[in-house]
């Protein structure tokens, strides 16, 4: 384990929302109680004014960084996240929670209904990126958070960036969206509904109701993560890392068999997600996912952004084609059109929307002197 | 307390054009930094005038710099123009040394002249007489400080002399406010400046666009 590890860590559960209090959600149904999974890392100061929240992506989980007891692997955005990288544990006091509709401690589709005593399934509630941004807020409440000195997250970790700066102008001191967009655009529905489909036409995902039959529909989940897959990388990538080259063989076998690395590849995630994600899971995120729109009920997304007070830091990969640069500088524009002070940097990759992971030295610099500037500001106006 | 402490404009290299902008700045003003590199003129009007700034860079490289000094800069490309900002919405648009590289220098021009109430250019005077020197005995085109070049490296694309824009803000009917000629070692040269200047720094008067001014 290096020193710049956060070491090892715990999951924490909170549980929120509980009846009479329970969660509006943006469908009009309400949820509650909600058991929200959590990890923390680094120290809160005295003033409680350096507390960074970080917003996982459609597969993420609270595990953000650090070891599990007896893991080989660290959290998802580990090689952002400790003393001395980007996120610096020893002066920032970071938050990552499960989303909600999430499978990693959360309550979600795979959470067991109070009022049945049965798994949820497709009876839980469907819920949109806003309402994830409400059980953040209620954590942060919990937590005893009423300011944080930033927000960030890549992909749909983004989306809640700029929903939580909307939502909540007055707690988010700075914003950090990363690989994201203001909405989901066409093709990225168009991706989703394949995944979902997937899902939803393997005979043993049963209406949603798999949980009890102890027969979860591993093909349909398996299928809809290789598509996923295929849109975090890019051609140059692909062609990087695999080429046409065969596994394992010489010839082609003329057959159907696994000869393609890139098909080896791609049978490998599929059925390594299968283990750590829940089916009903997938498509309640990706359709959140698909609902966000910021513009929305709005003329413009100027309109849209017209409450943020955020400092904002958007960055962007240049070979990323699920959420493109230009849809980083639509954000960019419409913050300057209502005067918000942003900075934007598009960041030269090759490794397409994968790219907000594995960047990790452009990224390091860019976010920790953004966090340094935000900090020195937020200490000269402090009050006291 | 001002964000005057918060961006630092460190360098080696003193920049004499950098002193001269700075003077003409006034206190407080809000100031748009087109081709800001790693933003230390936007530093400096900031710590030594009160400027509220913020930058447009093309390069990732002088982005990252920028954001490292505490500023807000945002990556662009100038030739696609200004879309983003509003009609006289700046105090100052400032183009230092980035007119010889822009593709749409009329483009890149009207639009810094819509967006700021005045606009300073500052430009490497190709007339100056040691490069018509170098260019004429040694044959070959010259480098200076401020292009420390070879030809297939520069980025300059366009070589202008101050009378050059002088007479293309004429036939534009831009307005000069005021102009500065420098010589090598940031001398003033208010004499036969096209010889004798290696930088012109002008001020220009702002002009709303066409659809503001109906």
């Amino acid at each position: 384990m290096d020193t710049r590890s956060v070491g090892i860590v715990e999951t924490q559960y909170a549980t929120l929302f509980e009846p009479p209090n329970e969660l509006q959600l943006d469908s009009g149904e309400k949820l509650g109680p909600i058991t929200v999974a959590y990890e923390t890392y680094g120290t809160l100061n005295q003033e409680r004014s350096n507390a960074v929240l970080l917003c996982h992506a459609l597969s993420g989980s609270a595990h953000a960084a650090g070891y599990h007891e007896g893991d080989a692997k660290p959290g998802w955005w580990d090689d952002m996240v400790g003393p001395g990288k980007g996120f610096d544990t020893d002066k920032y006091f970071m938050i990552c929670a499960n989303v909600i509709g999430g499978c990693s401690g959360t309550t979600g589709p795979s959470s067991i209904n109070p009022r049945t005593g049965r798994p949820y399934g497709l009876a839980f509630p469907v819920v949109t990126i806003a309402d994830m941004v409400r059980v953040q807020r209620e954590l942060l409440r919990y937590l005893g958070i009423n300011s944080l000195l930033s927000v960030s997250g890549g992909s749909m970790g983004g989306m809640q960036v700029l929903q939580m700066a909307v939502d909540y102008p007055e707690m988010v001191r700075s914003a950090i969206p990363i690989a994201t967009a203001p909405l989901q655009s066409a093709q990225g529905i168009a991706f989703d509904v394949v995944g979902r489909r997937a899902i939803m036409s393997d005979p043993k995902w049963r209406g949603g109701n798999y949980l009890s039959f102890n027969d979860p529909p591993l093909d349909g989940l398996a299928l809809a993560r290789m598509v996923g897959h295929i849109t975090y990388l890019s051609e140059m990538s692909m062609r990087r890392k695999f080429g046409r080259r065969l596994q394992d063989r010489e010839r082609y076998g003329y057959d159907f068999s696994t000869e393609f690395e890139v098909e080896s590849y791609l049978y490998y995630q599929g059925d390594k997600f299968t283990q750590r994600f829940d089916a009903n899971t997938y498509l309640y995120i990706t359709k959140a996912i698909d609902y966000f729109d910021l513009t929305n009920g709005k003329r413009s997304l100027a309109e849209a952004l017209r409450g943020v007070r955020s400092k904002f830091l958007v960055i962007a990969f240049s070979s990323d084609w699920l959420y493109p640069p230009a849809q980083s500088k639509a954000i960019v524009s419409a913050l300057k059109a209502n005067d918000v002070d942003v900075s934007y940097c598009e960041i030269e990759s090759d490794y397409g929307h994968d790219a907000f992971l594995l960047e990790v030295e452009e990224q390091e610099r860019l976010i920790s002197n953004f966090l340094a500037a935000v900090a020195r500001e937020t200490v000269i106006s402090d009050p006291h | 307390m001002t964000l005057t402490e918060t961006v630092t404009a460190e360098s080696s290299n003193s920049r004499l054009d950098y002193d001269v902008i700075v003077r003409m700045v006034d206190r407080g003003m809000r100031v748009l930094d087109l081709g800001c590199g790693d933003g230390l003129l936007l530093a400096r009007l900031i710590n030594e005038r009160g400027a509220r700034g913020t930058g447009v860079e093309l390069s990732q490289e002088g982005v990252q710099a920028a954001i490292a000094r505490g500023l807000s800069v945002v990556q662009g490309n100038l030739d696609e123009g200004l879309a983003d900002y509003q009609d006289q919405s700046f105090d100052w648009v400032i183009l230092n040394q980035t007119l010889q590289s822009l593709h749409k220098p009329e483009l890149v021009l009207e639009e810094m002249l819509r967006v700021g109430k005045r606009s300073i250019v500052g430009l490497p005077n190709f007339g100056y007489w040691r490069l018509c020197w170098l260019l004429l005995f040694r044959g070959r085109v010259p480098s200076t400080p401020f292009h420390p070049y070879r030809w297939y490296e520069s980025p300059a694309t366009r070589l202008l002399t101050i009378q050059d824009f002088r007479d293309y803000c004429r036939e534009r009917q831009i307005t000069i406010l005021q102009a500065v000629y420098l010589g090598r070692k940031g001398q003033a040269r208010r004499f036969w400046p096209n010889w004798r200047a290696e930088t012109g720094i002008f001020v220009l008067a702002g002009r709303p666009s066409q659809a503001a001014r109906q």
